[in-house]
């Protein structure tokens, strides 16, 4: 298959807007690498330059050594998902899919086998003569993957395909998706801005801020070992604290946390789950909340200057608001001018 | 809690219920008014056009038939005159396509010096009284021996039909999801193909619904007709004018006028059957 190589990738749009600021990244051969961050991350420009349709300001890109930084995107081996879908709608599923091989000048039997077996794999099996308003959105998307999976590319692009579906097909869709990717062992860039859909399907994810990455790793080690705050706070569930160190503790608002780090100012990460609670009066912060999932509870709980905290209880009717507790972090990271300084995990 | 829910939302829905119904009456009273404004004269010329004898002080025509129908379709100069109208409207339609489209194109996706400026002069022709205009043009026409011809008539009824093929194309085009077009390029398609297979398709119920608005529009125009085309070139509306003002019966201007309709009819049945009223809403940008 393939290998994608982005070499110190630059985009500075007219007016000296820099979307992506000299970014490398390898996408290995059937690899599935998630570009995950907030809008205006930059994360879609650089799937787009991947694609053809915006051009680096300064970089390369590669795909198996060769440059393609140059190419126009019909010339590329590459074939992107959009998020609107951006299927023809004057045209039926089959010559919407057809479009690309019709252009290759493939043989018309051929034409239809290669469409009818894609329509088969994304589940639109004699969907064919559909005209797309008459598809449902998650139909619709996967008449848009059949077409891009149709052409054999090389690179599979996927911008926040599943951005405009519910949460249930979206769930759905990002399985059959990954199922698909890695029957075909297809080398895939996908943009999100949905953490969940970056954990469920990432090989590794790349973390982006302000057009650069702020983290790139497996999705364990990205949740788990987060290596700035904004990692931190932007995947999952975070408490960050701002505090000081004095004396070897970390204090803030009541709290004491033993640290060995030098004193100075610091952010205190706690993932709500690694966060224990121990009933106590008057305690370090007080119970604002509970609120009961079923499989768990979320405590929301409040330090004594207002900040707000939360914790995960698998008991939390043992609780209840207003009470005063101990907060016990089995697991915590302290980072100082957005660097990791200290690591600590209990269990 | 659920009783009050209950009827905290009904009141707002049967004061909309209300409304609703005032906003109907009003709407079915203007849409009587409109269509007796409109319906009214039309059935008076068509009664004209079928009847042989209606006078004074009858409501309605004492003698209905066909008499002055074939003695209008006998006449040499109606026949010459449709033809022309016809010949004149396709040629005038044709050239304002070939002209407009392509630079329609440009307005919507490309970036110029003046672009606004150009754009908002296809205006200028509609923006002032129309009469002074074609009396300016008429003198240079004449410099140019243009007065009394075919395409003297075609170019004056092209600058009056370039803000239609401009702007309602312009708005078509804009109004194309981009990343379709990129979807195509994306499959393989060059910059040509991804126009003609994409682009143009998409585009089209609203491309066709200003070139039949064009047509139309250039079928009944009588102001540059008359001004840059007599006496050598008469179309079918100067020539029903001609009847109206010159004849002393009635009913030759009335069969005119009736036929006349024609066009328009073909026209409008086609844009519903083929176009859809979005396509005029998307073009003059709703």
């Amino acid at each position: 298959m393939a290998v994608l190589k982005i070499e110190n990738v630059s985009k500075i749009f007219q007016g000296g807007t820099t979307a992506v600021d000299d970014l490398s990244l390898e996408v290995s051969d059937g690899e599935l690498v998630c570009l995950l961050g907030p809008s205006g991350s930059g994360k879609s420009t650089l799937l787009r330059m991947v694609g053809g349709f915006e051009r680096p300001t300064q970089g390369k890109i590669f795909i198996d050594e060769a440059d393609i930084t140059d190419q126009w995107p019909e010339r590329r081996p590459t074939a992107m998902v959009f998020q609107s879908h951006a299927l023809w709608s004057h045209m039926n599923v089959f010559k919407n899919v057809a479009f690309g091989l019709r252009l290759r000048g493939l043989p018309a039997a051929e034409i239809r086998q290669n469409v009818e077996g894609v329509l088969e794999m994304v589940g639109l099996a004699g969907y064919g003569k559909r005209m797309i308003h008459q598809l449902s959105g998650g139909q619709q998307q996967r008449v848009a993957l059949a077409r891009s999976l149709v052409l054999e590319p090389k690179i599979l692009l996927l911008d926040e395909p599943f951005a405009s579906l519910d949460q249930h097909l979206r769930e759905r869709l990002r399985e059959e998706v990954r199922d698909i990717q890695q029957r075909l062992k297809i080398t895939t860039l996908f943009v999100t801005h949905g953490q969940d859909e970056a954990l469920s399907m990432a090989d590794r994810i790349v973390v982006m801020r302000d057009g650069r990455t702020e983290q790139i790793g497996r999705p364990d080690a990205v949740y788990r070992k987060p290596l700035t705050p904004f990692v931190a706070g932007f995947i999952g569930t975070m408490n960050l604290v701002e505090g000081q160190v004095m004396r070897g503790a970390f204090t803030r608002a009541g709290i004491r946390v033993p640290l060995p780090v030098a004193d100075g100012p610091a952010t205190l990460a706690v993932r709500p789950e690694a966060l224990d609670l121990i009933a106590a009066e008057p305690g370090q912060a007080q119970v604002h909340r509970i609120t009961d999932f079923g499989t768990h509870g979320i405590v929301d709980l409040e330090l004594s200057d207002g900040t707000r905290l939360k914790s995960m209880a698998t008991q939390p009717n043992a609780l209840r608001p207003g009470q005063g507790v101990d907060l016990v972090p089995r697991a915590l990271t302290v980072y100082r001018e957005s660097r990791e300084i200290y690591r600590d995990v209990h269990d | 809690m659920t009783a009050i829910t209950a009827t905290s939302q009904k009141a707002p829905i049967s004061s909309l219920a209300t409304i609703r119904t005032k906003a109907d009456l009003a709407g079915i009273t203007l849409a009587i008014i409109l269509t007796l404004a409109v319906i009214v004269p039309l059935l008076v010329v068509a009664l004209w056009a079928f009847s042989e004898v209606w006078r004074y002080p009858h409501l309605l025509p004492q003698q209905f038939g066909l008499r002055f129908w074939n003695q209008t379709l006998s006449r040499d100069d109606v026949w010459d005159a449709l033809g022309l109208s016809l010949r004149l409207s396709t040629v005038v339609v044709a050239v304002a396509a070939v002209i407009c489209l392509p630079a329609s194109y440009a307005f919507s996706r490309m970036r110029f010096f003046g672009r606004d400026t150009l754009f908002l002069s296809f205006l200028a022709a509609h923006a002032f009284p129309k009469f002074g205009l074609l009396v300016t043009i008429a003198a240079i026409f004449l410099r140019l021996d243009l007065i009394g011809t075919f395409w003297g008539v075609a170019l004056i009824q092209l600058v009056n039909i370039l803000m239609f093929m401009i702007w309602i194309p312009v708005a078509a085009f804009q109004a194309i999801d981009k990343r379709m077009e990129e979807a195509a390029r994306d499959v393989g398609a060059g910059p040509l193909r991804v126009f003609w297979s994409i682009t143009l398709p998409q585009a089209a119920p609203t491309i066709i619904a200003a070139l039949l608005l064009s047509f139309v529009t250039t079928f009944y125009e009588t102001d540059g007709a008359w001004l840059i085309g007599a006496p050598e070139i008469r179309t079918t509306p100067v020539l029903m004018i001609g009847f109206i003002n010159n004849e002393m019966v009635i009913q030759y201007g009335a069969v005119l006028s009736v036929l006349l309709w024609v066009p328009s009819a073909i026209a409008l049945i086609f844009a519903r059957r083929f176009i859809g009223g979005d396509a005029f809403a998307r073009g003059f940008g709703g």
